[in-house]
């Protein structure tokens, strides 16, 4: 199955139109673009957190399972730091990195941008990790 | 002496300040969010939909649409405590609040602890304002699906809350 194939089988990256970028070696890329539908502030026309959080989690997930012998991941915190808004109207990219692993967890960082000098949000999650049995 | 105000009159005028924070929110209406109301007291409705799994195999919702379910629950919570006084002493009708909507707090930061996996049945949430000041306020939340006591998603957040109303 390829990259994109991946996202498309997760029913909710879909639904926010997720695009996986790139991926490999315990780093991943998906980006997402505005939608009227994900705003959370009317005001604003900013897209809500939980979006952004959406897509920083998917990211994250998609980073650890693309580590080295990674087979199946769950997150057990995620935790989302929200720099500024992100402008209406711009695409959303997350790049996430699992820069620690240990026999049971993986620790991954995120950040996202909208294409400004500033992230429009960092992130930092633990999850669950399984590694594939090496003595079979 | 004045009568008291007819209950359904109460309920009502509570029920459509609730109706028109919550349907400016198009992500809450996106994920299908409702709230139901006992006085002040909220809980936050996520019915479950085919849309939200994010692990298809298990089958369990995607921890992004906890997390968002979450964040929408501890928004609408603080809002609506905000605006309650205002409502309940008659210095802010529902009309008006439809009219010229209340600004919303922003998230300053959000931490969702994932407790276990989302089952593909509906889900509940009730925040609580544990601080709330002029400028920052202090919100927790709590979610569970079968059974109010084993909560499958917690999270804290803190906000910046809007300033001149």
């Amino acid at each position: 199955m390829n990259a994109q194939n991946f996202i498309n089988a997760l029913p909710f990256a879909k639904a926010l139109d997720m695009r996986l970028d790139s991926i490999g070696k315990g780093r991943a890329e998906i980006s997402m673009t505005w939608d009227a539908r994900f705003v959370g502030d009317p005001a604003t026309g900013v897209i809500h957190g939980g979006a952004v959080s959406a897509l920083m989690d998917t990211c994250g997930g998609v980073a650890v399972l693309s580590y080295p012998g990674a087979t199946t991941t769950a997150t057990i915190d995620l935790r989302i730091d929200y720099m500024r808004a992100a402008k209406p109207g711009a695409r959303i990219v997350a790049r996430a990195e699992c820069y620690h692993v240990t026999r049971n967890v993986a620790f991954m960082r995120a950040t996202a941008h909208d294409g400004g000098d500033t992230p429009v949000a960092t992130a930092t999650g633990a999850f669950t990790f399984a590694a594939k049995d090496q003595s079979a | 002496m004045t009568q008291p105000e007819p209950v359904q009159a109460v309920k009502q005028r509570r029920d459509r300040a609730l109706a028109s924070l919550v349907g400016a929110v198009p992500y809450a209406q996106f994920l299908g969010i409702y709230f139901e109301r006992h006085g002040d007291e909220l809980t936050a409705v996520l019915p479950y939909d085919e849309k939200l799994i994010g692990n298809p195999l298990l089958p369990a919702i995607h921890g992004g649409v906890i997390a968002s379910f979450l964040e929408v629950a501890a928004i609408i919570e603080l809002s609506w405590a905000t605006i309650w006084p205002d409502l309940e002493a008659g210095r802010v009708t529902p009309e008006q609040m439809a009219e010229n909507l209340p600004r919303l707090p922003k998230t300053i930061d959000f931490t969702v602890d994932f407790l276990r996996s989302g089952l593909p049945r509906d889900g509940y949430a009730r925040a609580r304002v544990n601080r709330s000041g002029r400028r920052y306020a202090s919100v927790h939340v709590e979610a569970w699906q079968d059974n109010r006591a084993r909560l499958f998603a917690q999270a804290t957040g803190h906000f910046l809350m809007p300033q001149n109303g």
